[in-house]
């Protein structure tokens, strides 16, 4: 089986190496194209019941960045309990490589969302439901990275770090339905509801293009930095002291 | 649409571009610090390795 051959580290190094600049060039010729598609082909104002300005075109890097948030801690949470059940090496890589690109398409969430809510709201922040949700996210990101890079046996660092992954995963159905709030005098929801139905079709067109390159992106990154721990934690082995030989 | 007016955005800029620039800092900060990283880890490795072959031969 092809696929099992790829979790062992030594096959994995050198597919990855060859896919990544792939990865690269997809992303950035997909997000080229997804800015165009956001700034050139879209109208300028929103009318409508939620009328918005220029600013809206925030929305090409909020959206794809706070979609990413959610789906690269879905990504961490499985390689971490893929990692648990079958023990594998590559897997416990994975969810470790996977943690930081997370953090980051999180911190741009918020922060595109801050520079948005400052013109449409009228405030940079709010204890929103959706907001606080995500926030919290970041903290799980940032908690899962603190407490592997805590722990000096690698082994029982990636264990205790896959568990909070997986615990962590509650957040993520509260972040999706937090703009559904029961009752407005209980949480006062400022986040719109998405409402990609009534969406105009070049918005929705350039968002999910973004998306897409976002996603390429994470690829590119996430294996980029999964190539360098495999590295370092297979340094003994004699594939790795081959590849040296050879690049350096 | 003249450049201008691409750039203003209607007067909220500052927003828009603060939110573009930093996604756009951000993913190009973390390409090029991944690409250091593995580059040092690849040099510290084979530096280690040729030492060790050195002391293997004495």
């Amino acid at each position: 089986m092809k696929l099992f051959r790829l979790s062992s580290p030594a096959t994995f190094y050198p597919v990855a190496g060859k896919i990544i600049p792939w990865f690269a060039v997809i992303a950035a010729v997909t997000i080229l194209i997804g800015l165009y598609w956001g700034f050139a082909e879209t109208p300028d104002r929103l009318g409508g019941t939620n009328p918005q300005k220029e600013y809206y075109r925030i929305i090409f890097v909020h959206v794809p960045a706070a979609w990413m948030s959610m789906w690269l801690y879905l990504v961490l949470a499985a390689w971490s309990a893929i990692g648990l059940v079958f023990n594998t090496r590559l897997s416990f890589m994975m969810a470790n490589a996977t943690a930081p690109t997370g953090a980051i398409f999180t911190f741009v969430a918020l922060w595109t969302g801050a520079f948005w809510g400052r013109p449409s709201w009228g405030t940079w922040w709010d204890w929103d439901p959706r907001l606080t949700s995500e926030l919290i996210l970041f903290f799980l990101y940032i908690g899962y990275i603190a407490l592997h890079s805590a722990i000096d046996d690698p082994r029982r660092a990636d264990k205790a770090s896959a568990l909070l992954a997986i615990v962590g995963l509650v957040m993520l159905p509260v972040i999706f339905w937090s703009i559904n709030c029961p009752d407005p005098n209980q949480c006062a929801a400022l986040h719109q509801r998405s409402s990609m139905s009534e969406m105009e079709p070049n918005i929705l067109a350039a968002m999910l293009i973004m998306t897409f390159g976002f996603w390429m992106y994470s690829f590119a990154a996430i294996f980029m930095r999964v190539r360098s721990t495999i590295l370092n934690r297979e340094a003994d082995s004699t594939w790795v002291r081959e590849i040296l030989e050879k690049e350096t | 649409m003249s450049l201008t007016d691409f750039f203003s955005q209607g007067g909220y800029a500052f927003f828009v571009w603060s939110s573009y620039g930093m996604a756009l800092l951000l993913m190009l900060l973390e390409l090029t610090q991944l690409r250091r990283r593995h580059r040092t880890i690849l040099a510290r490795l084979g530096r280690l390795m040729r030492i060790q072959a050195q002391r293997g031969t004495q």
